[in-house]
């Protein structure tokens, strides 16, 4: 955690609300994202228990799983999820652009165009908290190999149809929230936590609750006794007044509630089971079709407990959503939206191209390619905010790796050891920041017309003297608007404002000695794995 | 440089151990059944020697050679070394067109830099960074190759360059920083070929015929210092120190005024080691009194001209032979602010070097001043209790190592005992940081001074 955030979090505890981190906002969001609130049953890892999804504030979709053991129930719970997701996850796959660029045979040298594909748009899916993107995950890992009954061995169990598909698409999206900056499959924890510092740790700020509590407390109330009545306070019955935001649930309630409601369910339904009509006994002598309707009633039971949860849930990330509209985006955004969409885009296009799921480990390579990509990112991401949001460069201007300031004086210079003089003039900044440069460090101009490399030449008594040394055009005197004026405000940084291209890596089947060689699954079908030379083409 | 076999060397005494041990090396690198050979060498071992003697046999055997270091300054000071002590070796310098060699490495007429490897294949030996390695293609591969501090060196990096050669010669200090990264690997945590671990721990894991060798001797680390960084970083690859109790001094010409600064400094000519605690307080990471502290133990130590005596001869204590390590990159430059503020020079040849233990790997210094990572915390993460970290800013050191602490760091440590999860497939390391900490904790104690 930065000097300023811990600086943020102490004025939230004395302020009694959460402090803004940011003047923009800083990840995309859709015009209209889609929803999801997932529950995991307890005592089974991954084990789905229901979730409240969809695009409409007014009109979620509750589906449940009224027998979490039960693989029957789980199945058709899954299948129910991808007749609401697929849909909305395949919707963006058709309006597309067109992009050609040139590239140059390695072999040949000659010049060729490539067409490829661009997604317009892409699906954006938002839950409340980290542990809802890793349940999507889990749940991806647990049905992407599933038979169905349209494969040629479907085996015992087979799966219904379109439930692997969504195990990749989820997989997929898992992946990609992996990758620093992007926006594909997002937690609100972690997008409110991005933009406002309550009074409270980053670990209390996993639960969605408190932390709203902290950034709208309500009237009356000061974050801190909101956030304690949201993670403590609870109901006639014992009842947490604000449930957890999933995926895991109040043990008070599985213990109270819901597991004598499944009991229930349980009992009905193997009272309505044909098999068991001919057992003597009171209930047997009841006709079918009542039992069926207790059968039913006990789920919607079940229903009703979960709907209570999870509704509540449901409107703190509609509150989040809305908390977060109130920023301007920030001016990067498109920019690395642009990204996600190519990962969209390439998701589609290997499911186009009927290439298998997902491996359950990466190799070597793609391993190494996602930790270069993710790397890149992250610097991509920090420089970006930076750029876009003066609180962010404070960040840096505090650690002495960047300076910001008035200019007081530009003198004009040229360096006159080529052919012809070029221009590097001096200019000096005043600024209460104290970078940690020395002469001769170099320096990157930010938010200047063009990017524009300098060197420090001294630093003392608040006034830094810059060198400018590129982006000012070929001539002898500098492009008008190149150099600041005096008066300007400026901002120099230490590090540099773009990402370094990462180095080209073997080929999976080129996996070299060191690494045990290519393979086994590569060797076969070269074709196959997320991680192949279009992953990374595609996702940047 | 830290000579293999110092002049007067007892029979079987460690010059004999070491030339042995490097014997087996080469002979297991040029002829042994296995493409890969792994040389652990504790801090000084003499593993800079080694590569110069490794490269020397295999060009003299007709071989084309390159060798990969991890930065710039690493390569430049390769290649220096290489064509000092093998002047008819012809170097080649593979640079980056954004990073010029530096002048010391080019000044020897045999070594040619170029930005191409196409330039440089009429070289025996060419040099350049893991990083640059990575972009070469349309080359035929070399037979050989020598990969220099393999251990931190990234797998995913050794990925990249491993097409280019056929064997390789794997020299590094497992004992130092791990390779990092500053985003999550814990997908990858347990494989063996996880991108983010070191090059040398996934070569092992394909390729469990590698039996590490180990280079047994010291000839950096003092008498007085060999024993603890053995014992609390090497358990279980001991290695003693080349030179004997007596044969390193530190004499200061001129006596202490009795500040804390001075009273820390005599400890450390005594004993080799020396503590300066400062009163326990939770401060910023800069600390401003812990600072001026280090600044003002290394303005004393200039003042008090002081003179090393060694194997090597008498030398003066200047601040070139002088270092301050300290944990991170603004701390570094908090204290070259206030060396600065006391007129002592931070750059340039003649200048003391203040760097982070990341920078200050492979380096070699008679004194090093070093701002303990703990100090002043609250708490202790996982990066300040790295092993490497610690070892890294304990083992820079030819006669003496200064610590500037706040005190209450034991009870720190007691108040964190390590919670990183264990990792299915995830070699433990031995010892934890937490447990190293506290052993070299446990030894400077006995040489404090409290200020």
């Amino acid at each position: 955690m930065s000097l300023l955030t811990t600086m943020a979090r102490l004025e939230a505890v004395r302020s009694g609300h959460a402090e803004p981190l940011a003047t923009v906002r800083h990840r995309h969001l859709a015009e209209r994202p889609m929803l999801l609130v997932p529950l995991a049953a307890a005592g089974e890892t991954g084990a789905p228990l229901a979730v409240l999804l969809g695009r409409d504030r007014e009109r979620p979709r509750l589906l449940t799983v009224p027998q979490p053991l039960d693989r029957e129930r789980r199945f058709a719970f899954l299948a129910d999820l991808a007749d609401e997701l697929l849909p909305y996850l395949e919707s963006f796959g058709e309006a597309v652009e067109v992009l050609t660029k040139e590239t140059r045979d390695s072999g040949t040298g000659e010049q060729t165009e490539v067409s490829r594909e661009l997604c317009l748009d892409a699906p954006q899916l938002i839950v409340p908290n980290r542990g809802g993107v890793d349940l999507l995950g889990l749940l991806g890992r647990s049905t992407r190999f599933r038979r169905t009954a349209e494969d040629p061995d479907p085996g015992p169990y087979p799966a219904p149809p379109r439930v692997p598909l969504l195990g990749r698409w989820l997989t997929h999206l898992r992946e990609r929230s992996q990758v620093p900056g992007s926006s594909l499959l997002l937690a609100m924890t972690d997008l409110l936590g991005r933009h406002w510092a309550t009074g409270q740790s980053t670990l209390e700020d996993q639960h969605l609750g408190a932390l709203l509590a902290w950034i709208d407390p309500p009237a009356g109330l000061t974050g801190a006794q909101a956030a304690l009545r949201a993670e403590t306070a609870r109901d006639e019955r014992g009842q947490l007044l604000c449930p957890p935001a999933g995926p895991t649930t109040d043990p008070q309630f599985d213990s109270s509630l819901l597991a004598p409601a499944i009991v229930r369910y349980d009992a009905a339904r193997l009272l309505a089971d044909p098999s068991h009509q001919q057992s003597p006994g009171a209930a047997g002598r009841r006709p079918h079709a009542e039992l069926r309707e207790q059968s039913a009633a006990r789920e919607r039971d079940i229903d009703g407990l979960l709907e209570a949860v999870l509704t509540p849930v449901w409107e703190q990330l509609w509150h989040g959503l809305d908390l977060l509209r109130g920023l301007p985006p920030a001016a990067h955004l498109p920019d690395r939206w642009t990204g996600d969409r190519w990962s969209y885009t390439a998701h589609r296009d290997r499911l186009a191209a009927g290439e298998p799921p997902q491996p359950v480990r990466d190799d070597a390579v793609t391993a190494a390619r996602k930790l270069a990509q993710r790397e890149r990112e992250q610097t991509t991401v920090g420089v970006q905010e930076a750029l876009d949001d003066p609180l962010a460069m404070a960040e840096h201007r505090l650690t002495g790796e960047a300076l910001a300031g008035v200019v007081t004086e530009v003198e004009p210079a040229h360096d006159t050891s080529g052919k012809s003089p070029r221009p590097r003039p001096l200019v000096t900044v005043r600024t209460v920041d104290r970078p940690h440069a020395e002469p001769g460090t170099e320096l990157h101009r930010a938010g200047g017309p063009t990017s524009q490399r300098a060197e420090l030449v001294a630093a003392a008594h608040g006034r830094v003297t810059v060198r400018l040394l590129s982006g000012m055009g070929r001539k002898k005197e500098p492009e008008p608007g190149s150099v600041p004026e005096v008066g300007d405000q400026v901002c120099f940084t230490l590090f540099e404002l773009t990402a370094r291209q990462s180095a080209p890596l073997p080929e999976p089947e080129d996996t070299p000695w060191t690494h045990g060689g290519p393979p086994p699954a590569h060797s076969a079908a070269p074709t196959v794995g997320v991680g192949s030379a279009t992953e990374e083409g595609a996702d940047r | 440089m830290s000579p293999l076999s110092p002049a007067p060397s007892p029979p079987d005494g460690p010059g004999a151990e070491a030339d042995q041990a490097v014997s087996a090396i080469l002979e297991a690198a040029v002829r042994g059944a296995e493409r890969g050979t792994v040389v652990d060498s504790p801090p000084g071992a003499g593993k800079s020697t080694l590569v110069v003697k490794a490269a020397r046999e295999l060009v003299a055997a007709g071989e084309r050679l390159m060798i990969v270091a991890q930065t710039n300054s690493q390569v430049d000071d390769l290649v220096d070394r290489l064509a000092t002590a093998a002047p008819e070796l012809s170097i080649g310098r593979l640079h980056g067109s954004d990073a010029a060699p530096d002048p010391a490495a080019l000044r020897h007429p045999m070594v040619l830099p170029s930005t191409k490897a196409a330039d440089l294949l009429g070289q025996s030996v060419v040099v350049s960074t893991a990083a640059k390695w990575q972009w070469v293609k349309g080359v035929d591969p070399w037979r050989h190759a020598i990969v220099d501090e393999a251990y931190q060196m990234r797998s995913d990096a050794l990925l990249a360059v491993a097409r280019l050669f056929e064997r390789a010669l794997f020299v590094g200090d497992p004992g130092q920083l791990d390779p990092f990264t500053i985003v999550g690997t814990e997908q990858w945590a347990g494989l063996s070929y996880d991108p983010s671990s070191s090059a040398v721990v996934t070569l092992l894991a394909h390729n469990p015929g590698i039996v590490p060798h180990r280079l047994p001797v010291s000839w950096r680390l003092p008498a007085s210092a060999a024993p603890l960084i053995s014992a609390a970083f090497y358990p279980y690859a001991p290695f003693r120190a080349g030179t004997g109790p007596g044969d390193r001094l530190l004499r200061l010409r001129s006596a202490g005024d009795g500040s804390a600064a001075d009273r820390v400094i005599d400890i450390a000519a005594e004993s080799g080691w020396g503590l300066l605690e400062l009163p326990a307080r939770h401060t910023v990471r800069t600390d401003p009194e812990a600072v001026r502290t280090v600044a003002q133990v290394v303005r004393r130590l200039l003042d008090r001209r002081g003179s090393c005596r060694s194997e090597r001869g008498e030398s003066d204590l200047t601040a070139d032979r002088i270092a301050v390590g300290t944990a991170h990159r603004d701390q570094a430059a908090a204290v070259r602010a206030a060396l600065t503020g006391l007129g002592v020079p931070t750059s340039g040849a003649g200048g003391v070097t203040v760097d982070t233990a990341n920078r200050l790997q492979g380096r070699e210094y008679d004194v090093t001043v070093v701002l303990h990572p703990l100090s002043g915390r609250p708490d202790a993460t996982a990066f300040h209790l790295e092993t490497g970290r610690l070892c890294v800013l304990a083992s820079r050191h030819r006669h003496a190592c200064i610590v500037v602490a706040r005190a209450g760091i034991a009870d720190l440590l007691d108040e964190h005992p390590s919670t990183e999860p264990l990792r299915l497939g995830v070699t433990v390391k031995f010892p934890d940081g937490w447990e190293a900490n506290h052993a070299v904790l446990a030894h400077l104690a006995e040489h404090r001074a409290v200020g």
